[in-house]
């Protein structure tokens, strides 16, 4: 119960922020998704980090560990160290200083204007939704499981569970449905200001509860040295990127057993399908084509709306430094937790029972081998690792500005009645996803590695657009298409991101898509006629 | 080292970053265990994390001009002689 109030309590302090953001509000659509373009470089270290840095990194990254070991770290934390900081530094200050200069309020604004083209919004705009959608879905299925990990046996007599894992658990509707619930009251009370602040708190908790949590739980264990012993006897795959003989003869085992489920399965087709087990080990180009993923920084609508609101290109020096370190400190204890968690032994017993979902495995590992106020203040710190609202705030600018004032006129509403017009959208858009992640729950890790390539695709479009004057706005069209279509094929192929291990030809699917989207951008634009030189000038002059 | 050869410098240190990522040697190995714990797989790219928060710290410092600042002033004035405000 003590981890519990502890949650509700750290809850009540993210709306306390909100709703003390709310008083520094100037009611204008500026301050509302830009603070007014103030944010000096720390809190746009935090905001920046926080907002690459989510329920996809902690609860995935420790679920994702569990399963396929340390390599998962290379896979998306050093490769994320080196290319965001290359977005930030090259993407998001000559996004702030464009952005600056033409009173850029969303991405779309800046397409529309470097590509000569109204309709370019009402192409981009439903492609970024559908893709924010299953990044949405991670935030609320990791932040769900995290609660439900927390308040294991709990409540025993009003959340009976025949599973074990789930036993006495607040069931996932409902915690999903407070997490969403919070999250919403503080974006529509503070804006954007609102966001950094609990994006700036939030981080500083999880990276300094993290690294405590990580020296507790090993003590526990016996010593650093005691848990990797254990991981190294039992699963020793686990602790390299090769597979191991003997994971490998329980892998081939765990996958006869999955088939013959399946069969039974198909014949009836009662409750969901049996899970498909999981393959240890990392081939290498697989490992190679996952560097291309965090090239998602550059085009996620959300991280472009925070670069606009840095006060001066000098606030972004200390990002472009100081991300990679955040992301080390984030990262390695939640890697290394998730590996030990599988082999953890205290009085003969798992410290992770068979059958907790992958998402589940940092907080049932916290629960179960630290007290309970350190238990719950991790779990509230996990809670922090949420980008939920800065993509319901960027989704609400979009709609507001891209659809409603463009097509609608500005003169037609006030300041306050657009920002309502975003609040409600968002509330729309919130229903949806809350609906979309009660069913079927996919693993946190392998839904977001989708949402990431897909906006990955259009990576080579925003760099064009910055850097390549002879691209052109059929180009643009092309690639945008061309991502867009090549990412819906191979994502409905993977059964929508439920495939385990799904590749094409050995690489992880971003590999192809940026390579169509990159072909079409390329070769339509060249065949296309040039961009006018007033356009030009206005981009590319000094 | 002065600015300039720095800056020509930098561009070589992120793609030795990018190649250095790829650290296929390490693929099969567990040892040396880091601090008695930590898989070498996992350290190496733990340092991959310090490395390029040096090289970065290295780009802003070379590559960094004044010119990429806009003032509150040269944004209005911008969009006034376009007739924006």
């Amino acid at each position: 119960m003590i981890a519990m109030w502890i949650i509700i309590g750290y809850l009540v302090v993210l709306l306390g922020l909100g709703f003390a953001s709310n008083r520094v509000f100037r009611g204008t659509t500026v301050d509302y998704f830009l603070a007014s373009r103030g944010i000096g470089p720390f809190m746009l270290l935090m905001s920046l980090f926080g907002t690459t840095m989510t329920a996809f990194a902690v609860v995935g990254s420790s679920g994702e560990a569990s399963q396929r070991g340390i390599g998962v770290y290379g896979l998306m934390a050093s490769s994320s160290a080196i290319v965001h900081a290359l977005c930030f530094f090259f993407v998001g200050m000559k996004l702030w200083s464009l952005g600056k200069r033409h009173g850029y309020l969303t991405q779309i604004e800046f397409f529309r204007d470097r590509f000569d083209s109204e309709r370019i919004g009402l192409v981009l705009f439903p492609i970024f939704v559908m893709m924010l959608i299953p990044y949405l879905i991670t935030g609320v299925l990791g932040l769900g499981a995290c609660i439900t990990g927390a308040t294991r046996g709990a409540f025993p007599n009003a959340f009976p569970s025949e599973n074990l894992a789930l036993h006495g658990a607040v069931p996932a509707w409902l915690s999903q449905g407070i997490i969403v619930g919070v999250v919403l009251i503080y974006v529509f009370a503070g804006g954007v200001r609102g966001t950094m602040w609990v994006n700036t708190f939030q981080n500083a908790l999880f990276m300094t509860l993290g690294i405590v949590t990580m020296f507790v739980i090993a003590d526990r264990l016996g010593g650093f040295d005691n848990a990797t012993r254990m991981v190294r006897e039992n699963k020793p795959s686990l602790l390299k990127r090769t597979v191991d003989e003997k994971d490998l003869a329980r892998y081939n085992t765990a996958l006869e057993i999955h088939e013959t489920k399946l069969e039974a399965w198909n014949e009836k087709k009662i409750g969901p399908p049996p899970k498909h087990p999981s393959k240890p080990g990392i081939g290498q180009l697989e490992f190679l084509t996952y560097l291309l993923i965090p090239l998602s920084v550059a085009t996620f609508p959300h991280l472009f709306q925070y670069y606009l609101t840095a006060k001066s290109a000098k606030s972004f020096k200390l990002s472009v430094v100081g991300h990679p370190l955040c992301i080390m400190v984030t990262w390695l204890p939640c890697v290394l937790l998730g590996v030990w968690a599988t082999s953890a032994m205290v009085d003969g017993k798992p410290i992770v029972p068979p059958g907790v979902d992958p998402n589940a495995t940092l907080a049932v590992a916290v629960k179960n081998l630290t007290g309970p106020v350190l238990g719950g203040l991790m779990a509230a710190s996990i809670l922090a690792t949420n980008s939920l609202d800065a993509q319901f705030l960027v989704m609400g600018n979009m709609f507001t500005n891209d659809i409603v004032v463009r097509f609608m006129g500005k003169d037609r509403f006030t300041d306050r009645q657009l920002v309502g017009i975003a609040r409600a959208f968002v509330v729309g858009v919130v229903v949806v996803t809350y609906f979309i992640s009660l069913t079927e729950p996919r693993a946190v890790f392998r839904l977001g590695v989708w949402c990431f390539a897909g906006f990955a695709a259009l990576a080579p479009l925003t760099f064009a657009a910055l850097y390549w004057k002879r691209c052109t706005k059929w180009g643009a069209y092309a690639s945008i298409l061309a991502a867009g279509i090549s990412w819906f094929a191979l994502f409905y192929d993977s059964g929508y991101g439920a495939a385990e291990g799904y590749l094409v030809a050995g690489m992880n699917p971003v590999a192809p898509i940026v390579f169509t989207s990159t072909a079409a951008l390329i070769l339509v634009s060249l065949l296309s006629r040039p961009p006018r030189p007033e356009t030009l000038q206005r981009f590319f002059a000094r | 080292m002065n600015r300039t050869t720095l800056k020509k410098l930098v561009p070589f240190l992120i793609i030795a970053l990018l190649i250095l990522h790829q650290d296929f040697w390490w693929w099969d190995s567990i040892n040396p265990l880091i601090f008695g714990f930590m898989p070498i797989g996992l350290a190496y790219h733990a340092g991959i994390s310090i490395a390029a928060a040096f090289v970065w710290w290295l780009a802003t410092k070379s590559w960094w001009t004044e010119e990429m600042e806009v003032s509150d002033a040269e944004a209005a004035a911008r969009r006034q002689q376009r007739g924006e405000l």
